[in-house]
């Protein structure tokens, strides 16, 4: 028993019928729980007031954003090594999910930014990497819908998935050289002895879990779609050749 | 490798179109960005800095299609795909002629331009010192987006759309060396980044290009 074993696409269709329920059901829970815990049980802060809030969805989605091009890397590379089109429709279903879970963090970040730092935008190194993430998201998807080989399309976005990850890096560093700017340092670690406060601590935590689940489910499902939609090109393929 | 630079070198400057295009793309938006902001020469020369870079990446964009597409259609890449000499020899090479022809032309025009944006005296040398170790880094990234939408009908949007992003670190530190420059700073640490960027790239990246270009041949 392998983890390779899942790379059959019918075993994998089957085990992620069975698990897609229990994961759609913790997405929910987790989210309900942490969302109305968050937003209607936790005080507002004292100097923030009620924009505080937003912290539930923007640190989870920013999280899930980097995840998302992370999973999108090891899938790449067990395509390029392995072979195994489970994981390269994996990667093909994650990348507009990551590109959403972006686009959440900025238009979060921007509504808590107008009444905190009095402006929408500004070039802030963290600000600055993460619209370059969100570019790195769309090329990549444009270059899935450009090329019409499957095969073809998966090696070429594995490669360039490969190469934009060193680069995207890269800009993180280099956007650095700028002085720090607004926006603050980690809020969440595992070695600190205090991150924020207790009474945000916990629901903040649920609201990570739920949309780590609801990363889980989004991709489930829509690798589950990619698979189908494949079957059916093959299913005509096959009608055209008898 | 020799013969190979000396015909892509030959073809750039004979077909036309492609060689002076950069240069003049150059010229316009240095002509053009003082006619879009105003002509104080304060405001000029702190952003000509920035608007060299801008413009040097543009231009550079512009011919990166040219790289593989006329080789790919008449099938001179398949060719070279069979040939003794790696294909990531050939990679290195080509992107080696398009600098040559984009990238060099730009640096050494450069100064002039600079004289249109106001550039303060002491940013010379640091803009041609940074462009012309930056500008390697931009062609050998634009081969690999080449090598990558080499196969498309239209890739030419693809390719900016690809390249872009990837362009992103060489533009902060090339254009941080010819700020720092201008305002008489120590430029030591983003030149030798980006000096480490274009070697690195021009390194590795060569192996990504050859990779893709494969794939697109199967």
């Amino acid at each position: 028993m392998s983890i390779w074993e899942y790379a059959n696409p019918k075993r994998f269709m089957t085990t992620s019928a069975a698990i897609l329920p229990w994961v759609s059901a913790l997405t929910v829970i987790c989210l309900a729980t942490g969302l109305i815990w968050g937003f209607f049980f936790t005080p507002d802060d004292y100097k923030q007031g009620s924009t505080v809030k937003i912290i539930y969805l923007h640190v989870p989605a920013a999280l899930m954003a980097i995840n998302a091009w992370m999973m999108m890397l090891v899938t790449s590379l067990i395509w390029l090594i392995r072979r195994h089109h489970v994981s390269a429709l994996a990667a093909k279903a994650a990348a507009p999910i990551g590109l959403t879970f972006t686009l959440v963090a900025l238009v979060t970040g921007a509504v808590w930014g107008q009444p905190m730092w009095g402006t929408w935008w500004a070039w802030d190194p963290r600000l600055t990497s993460f619209l370059i993430l969100g570019l790195f998201y769309l090329g990549y998807i444009a270059l899935w819908q450009a090329i019409d080989t499957p095969d073809t399309a998966a090696d070429l976005t594995s490669v360039l998935c490969l190469v934009g990850s060193v680069f995207a890096l890269l800009s993180r560093y280099a956007v650095n050289f700028w002085n720090q700017g607004l926006h603050q340092g980690a809020s969440l670690s595992l070695d600190k002895e205090e991150n924020v406060s207790d009474v945000f601590y916990f629901p903040l935590l649920i609201c990570i879990a739920g949309f780590v689940a609801l990363f889980l489910t989004l991709v489930l499902l829509r690798t589950r779609t990619e698979i189908r939609a494949r079957r059916v090109q093959a299913l005509l393929a096959r009608d055209r050749m008898a | 490798m020799i013969a190979l630079l000396l015909r892509d070198l030959r073809l750039a400057i004979r077909a036309g179109g492609g060689f002076g295009l950069g240069l003049a793309f150059f010229l316009l938006v240095a002509v053009l960005v003082p006619l879009g902001v105003g002509p104080e020469p304060a405001t000029l020369a702190k952003i000509a800095p920035g608007i060299l870079w801008v413009g040097a990446l543009l231009a550079c964009l512009l011919s990166l299609d040219r790289i593989f597409a006329l080789d790919f259609e008449d099938g001179s890449l398949d060719l070279l795909a069979t040939a003794p000499m790696p294909l990531e020899g050939a990679v290195a090479v080509k992107s080696l002629a398009h600098w040559a022809v984009t990238g060099l032309p730009l640096t050494l025009a450069s100064p002039v331009l600079a004289l249109l944006l106001n550039l303060p005296p002491q940013g010379y040398l640091w803009l041609v010192a940074s462009l012309a170790l930056g500008t390697p880094a931009l062609s050998v990234i634009g081969a690999f987006g080449a090598a990558l939408t080499v196969g498309l009908k239209r890739g030419g949007l693809l390719l900016s759309l690809l390249v872009l992003p990837l362009y992103v670190p060489t533009l902060i530190f090339g254009a941080e060396v010819v700020k720092r420059g201008a305002a008489g700073l120590e430029v030591g640490a983003p030149l030798l980044l980006l000096a480490g960027i274009t070697l690195a790239v021009t390194a590795l990246l060569p192996f990504a290009s050859a990779a893709a270009i494969r794939v697109n041949l199967r």
